[in-house]
């Protein structure tokens, strides 16, 4: 980077607003930024905090109530608010590219990748259409997709989102952009796809000289990626600086706030757990006076943060550009307070719960076509499930890991009785289910096995009351018959899950997210279950409440010794709160054991890489890179051998790909399938290597 | 896409065999009454009528009557129409060819009038342009033939003298007579054909792909023309050819009102007269033509949509 380059964008005092019928709102305001070439800005926050409104004021693309009050966005000495519809376009896809967040959503369905290529340099500049298709080829193997002859003439349905998401990225390469803009390109992605994008990004920057501005919600993708980082709560930046200087000595109580709510290698769930943020994002127009965040900060003072709104200000002795918008930012010591929550107590375990002897689950599928007709192969298997085996006690947090696909939904419905398996068995408390279709277990049955859905925009009723939905549940499990009783119950559930008790007469769409996870929380909980199964709970949630929904999971379950089977793709969030982790590839288990066993040497080969893919927002903590090539195999053709033959960077021979590998024990209950000898799996190094608390960087400044 | 063109083609071979049967069972057979008396009619004595039986071979099995009669059909040998006096495709036929002619034109008109504004009011939903269109493709849909036929012909007939009140085309094809039944016809569907371009449109216009098209920095008609419309265009293409159903056997009233020759007019006229040879050749026809068009609708649908056509 050269300092004396001049600037490739500067937003100054921008103040963007959209007009809706109930008045202006005020979508993002007194917002300043300077991108210099070849640097990479990161834009991190919660959802509806304006991140996304920056970029789209970048691209000058608003929508019709959509408008730039005042302030100015200079691209290049010009400013983009002043020019005309033709002179944007010529800088849209030619100078400033975007990367969207859904691959599939961005691309037309109905044109071949070579047409949706092609079109960008010869819409910008003056070649043949020869030269063009030569361009679009040689940019699609530097975004190191193979086959790049193939994949022009595909549709983008026939290629898997990480491929889609490749393509996209070298649309906005092709006419070599000065800046690129990526709003959460990685987010709809699994893990190790991301951590392939993520380094394609890091590497375009060196590779082309682009600037790259990237908006994401995840402090450890930002990380990762970025040069500088801007900190956005409800529409303003609260906090601006270098990776370093930010992520290591954070001053707004904000950023503090978030970085005790996402699961660090550092945080623990019974000695430092989590703490989320109190209270709610303030809507746009109920934003209060003096400082946004002053509601939920720790540090709010009467008299000072409340009363008028103030400048970002310079951060005395810090040598980077690090700008905070807080009046007491000298006066808190973030380190002297504990970091992460209060502690708590560990559960003890009790007997077993759940135990899943050689379960398998094929699911038939029919092939329609003509070849298959002939060929009389019309019913195809889909192993979903492969020889599932493990056990959960009572009271015990078991994580089944594994990337879409990997067959964890399944099992999850067969455990549900959604779906029966096809072979082996599944014992809870004692009793054999995995054959029981859910219409045929008792009440008992089906309320002492619940489970909380991903998605809990979808998961509620909308046309039913809370009360009335969670009313049913008591009712129908039997729990309680009296009204009144009911009544009762209910009231408590509520304040179990710490909302207040008029949520009864609400409607779910009066509910924020996480206010309707915590119903779905809730609906679980009803019928006093033993086991809980929670399909990736807090995914679709922001990390503030994400962090409030995971400490209530994990209160409700100390409470009650419930075992909760919790279905995740993100490591790190398993990491906090698991005792015991499953990881599942293609339907089969290649590993599990202890949570201790899992996050250190010997790993399975796709552990060390799904260990390796996880962001982690600390830039103390260093990682072995692990990037895995290739997709992963379809369900309907799984590999010969060991399913992760395809993909795996510690591929021994020909004996990977012919033979199933056998399950080796490391010691009591952590298993790993793999054809590499133990011994040679125990010399790998750890992935992650997080420094002692008295290495730490800011210790050294205090003293 | 070969399979799924042989399967539909078997698919629509099949549903015109079930039909020709029902049609057999219904008009053919005892089932319904007996053929002898709708066709002699309900005074003539139990003697005329097994001569007649005998005659036309009704004393055969069931089953070999199905079949030479589906024969016949097949060849061509579509029987006597007792109406027109002479065999039925003497009279069908010219009456297809100028119902044909008719459709034509107005599809000529209609297709690409409501396809362009339904597009245009789609592109910018909400604005002034569009509402004028919606509002407009309401009004003409919502008021029947039979009234807009009344409306027309007092108007261009009976107070501006332009055209002329009937379309029998007795003195030979004469296209001003065909300008009316064609009006009515255009007003009545341009209103629903435009108003599902208009969401179609309007609906892909929001999607994630057209706001990438733009921010590549394509000029505003490549978007239009290279990004949205093949996508807008796919549910419009199945409702237009489901139009030609409509527009064969539908339009009777237009037909009527105008003494127009068509084949609507031709239904309408055997159903009244009992004229049961005339009656079978115009359903097998009319089945003829929705399963065709049917078929091309799922075909061309499938070829339209890659998402189909490659998974």
């Amino acid at each position: 980077m050269n300092k004396d380059q001049a600037p490739v964008l500067v937003c100054k005092d921008l103040c963007i607003s959209y007009y809706t019928r109930a008045g202006e709102i005020p979508a993002v305001v007194d917002f300043s930024l300077t991108v210099k070439p070849g640097e990479t800005i990161g834009i991190v926050g919660e959802s509806g905090c304006g991140k996304s409104t920056v970029a789209m004021a970048i691209m000058q693309y608003m929508g019709a109530n959509g408008g730039i009050k005042s302030g100015s966005i200079t691209f290049k000495g010009r400013d983009l608010t002043q020019l005309s519809e033709s002179e944007l376009r010529s800088i849209r896809g030619a100078e400033i590219a975007m990367i969207y967040q859904e691959p599939f959503a961005s691309l037309n369905p109905s044109l071949k990748i070579k047409t949706q290529l092609m079109e960008v340099p010869l819409a910008h500049e003056n070649i043949s259409k020869d030269e063009a298709r030569q361009r679009a080829m040689q940019m699609l193997s530097d975004v190191n997709l193979p086959d790049p002859e193939r994949m022009m003439e595909s549709y983008p349905h026939q290629l898997s989102g990480g491929q889609q998401q490749r393509v996209v990225i070298a649309m906005g390469l092709l006419s070599n952009p000065s800046l690129l803009l990526l709003d959460e390109p990685t987010t709809a992605l699994d893990v190790t796809v991301e951590a392939g994008i993520v380094k394609l990004v890091a590497d375009i920057s060196k590779k082309f000289g682009t600037s790259q501005i990237y908006i994401s919600h995840n402090l450890g993708l930002i990380l990762e990626t970025c040069d500088r980082v801007f900190v956005m709560y409800s529409g303003e930046v609260v906090e601006e600086g270098t990776i370093d200087s930010l992520f290591t000595w954070p001053k707004h109580p904000y950023t503090h706030g978030l970085f005790a709510c996402i699961p660090l290698p550092t945080a623990d769930k019974n000695a430092a757990p989590l703490k989320p943020i109190r209270g709610q994002l303030p809507l746009p127009f109920e934003r209060p006076q003096g400082c946004y965040y002053h509601p939920r900060c720790d540090h709010f003072k009467t008299g000072l943060c409340d009363l008028e709104r103030f400048k970002m200000v310079h951060v005395e002795n810090s040598a980077a550009d690090h700008r905070v918008r807080c009046l007491r930012y000298k006066e808190i010591d973030h380190h002297r307070e504990v970091p992460g929550g209060e502690a708590k107590e560990a559960i003890e375990l009790g007997k077993r719960v759940l135990k899943v002897s050689g379960m398998k689950k094929y699911y038939e599928v029919r092939d329609s076509s003509l070849r298959a007709l002939f060929a009389g192969k019309r019913i195809r298997q889909v192993k979903a499930n492969e020889e599932l085996n493990f056990t959960a006690r009572e009271g015990e947090t078991v994580a089944i890991v594994g990337e879409s696909g990997c067959g964890k939904s399944t099992f999850a419905k067969v455990l549900m009785g959604l779906e029966t398996s096809t072979e082996g068995e599944v014992r809870h408390n004692g009793k054999e289910i995995s054959e029981v279709a859910v219409r045929d277990r008792s009440a008992k049955q089906i309320s002492s096995l619940q489970m909380v859905f991903q998605n809990p925009f979808d998961t509620l009723n909308p046309s039913h009351s809370i009360g009335g939905q969670i009313s049913r549940v008591i009712k129908k499990f039997g729990v309680e018959t009296d009204k009144k009783k009911i009544f009762d119950r209910v009231m408590s559930l509520l304040d179990t899950v710490k909302l207040p008790r008029d949520f009864y007469f609400r409607k779910p769409r009066q509910l924020s997210g996480g206010q309707k996870q915590r119903i779905g929380i809730a609906r679980a909980f009803a019928g006093n279950p033993s086991m809980v199964i929670a399909d990736e709970p807090v995914s679709a949630l922001d990390v503030s409440v994400a962090a409030a929904v995971t400490e209530l999971l994990m209160d409700i379950q100390r409470e009650h010794k419930t075992t909760l089977l919790f279905i995740s793709h993100d490591l790190s969030v398993v990491r906090y709160l698991s005792d015991r982790i499953v990881v599942m590839y293609l339907g089969h288990i290649l590993e599990r054991g202890t949570t201790e066993d899992i996050f250190a040497p010997p790993y399975h080969p796709y552990t060390e890489a799904l260990l390796s893919a996880v962001p982690i927002a600390d830039p103390e903590v260093t990682k072995r890179e692990i990037v895995l090539e290739g997709n992963l195999p379809s369900a309907m053709k799984p590999p010969k051998g060991c399913p992760f033959c395809t993909r795996c960077h510690r591929r021994i021979g020909d004996i990977c790909d012919n033979d199933l590998p056998p399950e080796q024990f490391v010691v009591d209950r952590h298993i790993i399938k793999c054809h590499i000898p133990l011994e040679e799996l125990c010399l790998v190094l750890p992935v992650i290597t997080v420094p002692d608390v008295s290495e730490r960087l800011h210790v050294e400044l205090r003293e | 896409m070969v399979t799924l063109v042989v399967k539909r083609i078997g698919f629509m071979i099949f549903t015109m065999i079930v039909v020709s049967l029902i049609l057999f069972l219904l008009l053919e057979t005892k089932l319904t009454g007996d053929p002898a008396t709708r066709v002699l009619g309900q005074f003539s004595n139990e003697e005329q009528r097994e001569i007649w039986r005998e005659q036309h071979g009704y004393n055969q099995p069931v089953a070999l009557r199905y079949v030479k009669w589906l024969g016949n059909f097949a060849t061509g040998e579509l029987g006597e129409s007792i109406r027109f006096k002479g065999p039925v495709a003497d009279v069908m036929f010219p009456r297809l060819w100028n119902t044909a002619i008719l459709g034509f034109v107005t599809f000529a008109i209609m297709i690409p009038l409501s396809l362009t504004l339904g597009v245009l009011s789609g592109m910018k939903e909400g604005s002034m342009l569009d509402r004028t269109i919606s509002v407009f493709g309401i009004i003409t849909t919502s008021v029947p033939e039979f009234a807009s036929a009344v409306m027309f012909s007092a108007l261009f007939v009976f107070s501006l003298k332009w055209l002329p009140g009937t379309s029998s085309m007795s003195g030979g094809f004469e296209f001003k007579q065909l300008i009316l039944p064609a009006m009515v016809l255009i007003v009545y569907d341009f209103g629903y054909v435009a108003r599902m371009t208009r969401a179609s449109m309007a609906e892909v216009m929001t999607s994630q792909y057209i706001r990438t098209a733009v921010l590549k920095g394509l000029p505003y008609r490549s978007v239009i023309v290279k990004h949205a419309l093949r996508n807008a265009l796919i549910a419009p293409f199945t409702v237009i050819m489901l139009q030609i159903n409509w527009l064969l056997s539908g339009v009777i009233v237009v037909e009527f009102f105008f003494a127009y020759k068509g084949f609507g007019a031709l239904i309408l006229e055997a159903s009244l007269n009992n004229d049961i040879a005339l009656l079978e050749a115009c359903a097998m026809v009319a089945v003829c033509v929705a399963v065709t068009t049917q078929t091309i609708a799922d075909i061309g649908y499938t070829f339209l949509n890659p998402r189909i056509r490659f998974s």
